[in-house]
């Protein structure tokens, strides 16, 4: 049926291209920053770092080599005794301090986190196995937003609960995760402070170094002696600070299954607690939603970070007259994914943090295929020989009866699943034990409205993807909300 | 002939402004260093439509034009520097580029159409086309009759796009969107599938053979990454289903070696490398090419250069 007009014309554009074989490849692109890292870490108790009373130390480790980077103090009972009473005894001081004064020396810690974020950035991708992309651009951007922003709360409780006269909660015993170090030590330690609370923070026992380096800012900016102390170690050693007497409110940030342990803790003493747990977040996709947009929304849900976020949108429920569709486009999406060295500036996804979270995603992904699901791996070459590294996956033909389906899994793995109408979306959404966040990418308005009101989640995206605030969630993703005038709440007496 | 096949109410493709933005302002984070950053200069260099479009163009700025662009690189050192892929011109002096540019490997582009505005009749911009092909222009740069487009009468756009391929023959046709007037992304992507669909209603495309552009040059905005990145998912989404691949030109406003960068970036990670190449990519500019080789000189040097040290077009 061609009918083209037959005209004589030069013959050099004619020709129809040939596939090149040109294939353009990005350079290694290293972060070159070299970071001082001491052998050996002491405690932060009363503004110095100490040796532990308890004598011990564990050795944190790279990730993405499995090199040794230091030994770190962990920290035993009499450790956090210590610290509680160096913490207890800065408390009242601080909290007659005059507001804007509090307020300053959160500018400052601020300020010297952006001043050296890149080191910072540099340390927590060593540390963490994140890609130094996300340290650089996420991480210490929010880290340093949030003690701003709470910095300008510090005067202002009055107004944000008005006529209540807002009194601090006293010592605040704050237990970190591994997922975002820094981040989340700002998180915690940022209302409290501003509240006129001191602090006990035990940052995560596998990326422990960024914690520390804050409190060599807290020395620089000569924060008072005790409003915050900083001790390593594991588990027992976040009991210990739990069942402490003089730990008036405890904030953590975890697993559903140490907060549930701390839930008990806290109830029998009448402790204030706030927990942010798990998720299994569903991430909702409309046949009439912009497809491209929401699958970089899907990529970016579960793949940010390893996946190893507790919002992390690990389940994909997708209309079915789509699903081919947009399955072909995450395949293809995954061409372009880059896996590898966390210090490469060009790198999507680092390493997972610990050799057990290794295990436990490949569990998964062995518990998916065993199942019956289909697995699609992203076609990364060769990954490197050291260090703990998954390929990132997706599941497609999963079933909501599947373990992969129902259980938190941390790690890069998707699954996904189809629905044909909104009532049906809602109700694997609403099917399972977590509420923490929910996606839903439509282009219609309504569609939004309706399903937010009806969606069991803390966090709800619409067309996007971020970790907003207020953050926290529902069921058995915990309790208590963080960031924004919400988060002034947990650490206020009324 | 089949003119109208274009079906106004086929699937239509919405696109987020939020994540779109997003993911276009991903795309300049790459690092893109050494060997990696020396070939994506030459690449680029090779991709250039280098263009001139001015009231006053006049027949001597027309020949260095084509003397830059068959070598661009004039300098002492071994760059192993690139032709560009065509001149751009207007329809009054294509003889004068092809003849300038005979035994080249450069292309001879014209714009046509009634360019920049389109406001015309369609004899008159069928007639501007079939002059310019007679001339001798290798390729032809369509602008759409965004008038038409905005007031909905999507039927009349696509026809006449189907028309302006028949007008072309042989030679390769650039459909010119001017994304800046359409303003939305929805728009934008509208505009891009029924620009394809109606070209691929003229008869058959092999790969390179139609092309979608963003801008004229005329109208700012010009090309954002953003709105090139809408096209390349389209051009995504035809590929996916029918195996044929439709090449890209953002144009207007991309001056540094640094965006022509991003641009490419966007490109492998959009569509793959298939499509790092002239026949599959171009860009839309003048001042752009001088940029290019003046970071390949501090690439193979250590440091910049004077502007002056690169001739003019």
């Amino acid at each position: 049926m061609n009918t083209r007009i037959e005209i004589d014309a030069p013959q050099d554009s004619g020709e129809s291209p040939e596939t090149t074989d040109y294939n353009w490849e990005y350079s290694p692109a290293p972060e070159r920053m070299q970071v001082d890292i001491k052998d050996r870490y002491g405690l932060f108790i009363n503004g110095s770092f100490r040796s532990p009373v308890s004598k011990k130390y564990f050795k944190t480790v790279n990730p993405a080599t499995e090199e040794v980077l230091a030994e770190v103090a962990q920290a035993g009972a009499k450790d956090v005794d210590k610290a509680v009473e160096a913490a207890r005894a800065a408390q009242p001081k601080w909290a007659r301090l005059k507001p804007t004064e509090r307020a300053k020396y959160l500018f400052r810690i601020a300020r010297r986190i952006q001043e050296r974020s890149r080191e910072l950035a540099v340390l927590e991708t060593m540390d963490s196995g994140k890609p130094i992309k996300e340290s650089r651009d996420v991480d210490l951007n929010i880290t340093a937003q949030y003690l701003f922003y709470y910095a300008g709360w510090a005067d202002k409780l009055d107004y944000a609960f008005a006529g209540a006269r807002p009194k601090p909660v006293g010592v605040c015993g704050q237990i970190i995760p591994w997922n975002f170090p820094l981040m989340m030590a700002a998180w915690k330690i940022g209302p409290a402070l501003a509240c006129g609370n001191t602090c006990v923070l035990k940052p995560a026992e596998t990326s422990p170094l960024t914690a520390l380096r804050l409190a060599e800012i807290l020395q620089e900016v000569d924060l008072p002696p005790g409003v915050v102390n900083i001790l390593t170690g594991a588990g027992a050693t976040g009991q210990a600070i739990a069942e402490h007497p003089n730990v008036k409110k405890v904030a953590f940030t975890g697993s559903t299954q140490v907060g549930k342990i701390l839930a008990k803790v806290c109830a029998k003493k009448g402790k204030h607690l706030t927990l942010e747990l798990g998720g299994k977040s569903p991430n909702i996709i409309f046949e009439d939603a912009s497809l491209d947009q929401a699958v970089e929304g899907i990529v970016s849900g579960i793949y940010f970070n390893q996946g190893q976020v507790c919002c992390a949108g690990s389940r994909l429920l997708v209309q079915e007259s789509i699903h081919d569709e947009v399955v072909k486009k995450l395949a293809h999406r995954f061409e372009s994914l880059r896996v590898g060295d966390p210090l490469d500036k060009n790198t999507d996804v680092g390493a997972i943090n610990s050799p057990e979270q290794l295990k436990k995603i490949e569990h998964y992904i062995n518990v998916g295929a065993a199942e019956g699901a289909d697995m699609h791996s992203c076609p990364v070459g060769d990954l490197p020989p050291k260090g703990y590294w998954c390929r990132p996956c997706f599941f497609t033909d999963v079933q909501p009866s599947h373990q992969i389906a129902r259980d938190e899994i941390f790690g890069p793995v998707l699954a996904v699943m189809t629905f044909r109408t909104p009532k049906e979306a809602l109700e694997l959404a609403n099917n399972t034990p977590y509420g923490l966040s929910a996606g839903v990418w439509t282009d219609k308005g309504a569609r939004i409205f309706e399903l937010a009101k009806k969606l069991d989640a803390g966090v709800i995206w619409c067309n996007l993807f971020d970790a907003f605030s207020p953050f926290g969630g529902f069921k058995e993703s915990g309790f208590g909300r963080e960031g924004g005038r919400h988060g002034l709440r947990p650490y206020v007496a009324l | 002939m089949a003119i109208g096949r274009y079906n106004v109410r086929m699937d239509r493709r919405t696109t987020d402004a939020v994540m779109i933005e997003q993911r276009a302002q991903a795309m300049t984070r790459r690092s893109i260093k050494t060997e990696a950053k020396q070939a994506a200069l030459r690449l680029a260099i090779a991709m250039v439509d280098l263009t001139t479009l001015e009231g006053k163009d006049s027949p001597q700025k027309i020949k260095s034009l084509c003397r830059k662009a068959i070598s661009p690189y004039e300098g002492s050192l071994d760059l192993d520097v690139p032709s560009v892929a065509a001149v751009c011109v207007y329809p009054s002096l294509v003889p004068v580029a092809i003849e300038a540019l005979a035994n080249s490997t450069v292309c001879v582009a014209s714009v046509a159409t009634g360019f920049p505005s389109g406001q015309y009749p369609l004899d008159i911009r069928l007639a501007d086309v079939q002059q310019a092909v007679l001339d001798g222009a290798d390729e032809i740069d369509m602008v759409i009759n965004r008038g038409a487009f905005l007031s909905g009468k999507h039927e009349q756009v696509a026809t006449e796009i189907t028309q302006t391929r028949l007008a072309c023959g042989p030679a390769r046709l650039k459909i010119i969107l001017e994304t800046g007037e359409l303003e939305t992304y929805d728009n934008i992507r509208h505009a891009s599938d029924l620009a394809i669909a109606a070209a691929a209603d003229a008869g058959s495309i092999e790969n390179g053979d139609v092309f979608i552009k963003t801008s004229t040059g005329k109208v700012s905005p010009g090309a954002t990454m953003a709105s090139t990145l809408v096209m390349l998912e389209a051009i995504r989404d035809h590929y996916h289903a029918t195996g044929v691949r439709i090449g890209m030109k953002p144009a207007g406003g991309i001056r540094s070696a640094k965006t022509a960068i991003h641009y490419l970036v966007m490109l492998k990670e959009t569509l793959g490398d298939a499509w790092l190449t002239p026949e599959l990519f171009r860009f839309g500019a003048s001042t752009l090419l001088n940029d290019l080789l003046r970071q390949l000189v501090k690439q193979a040097t250590g440091h910049y250069t004077a502007g002056w040290d690169f001739s003019i077009a």
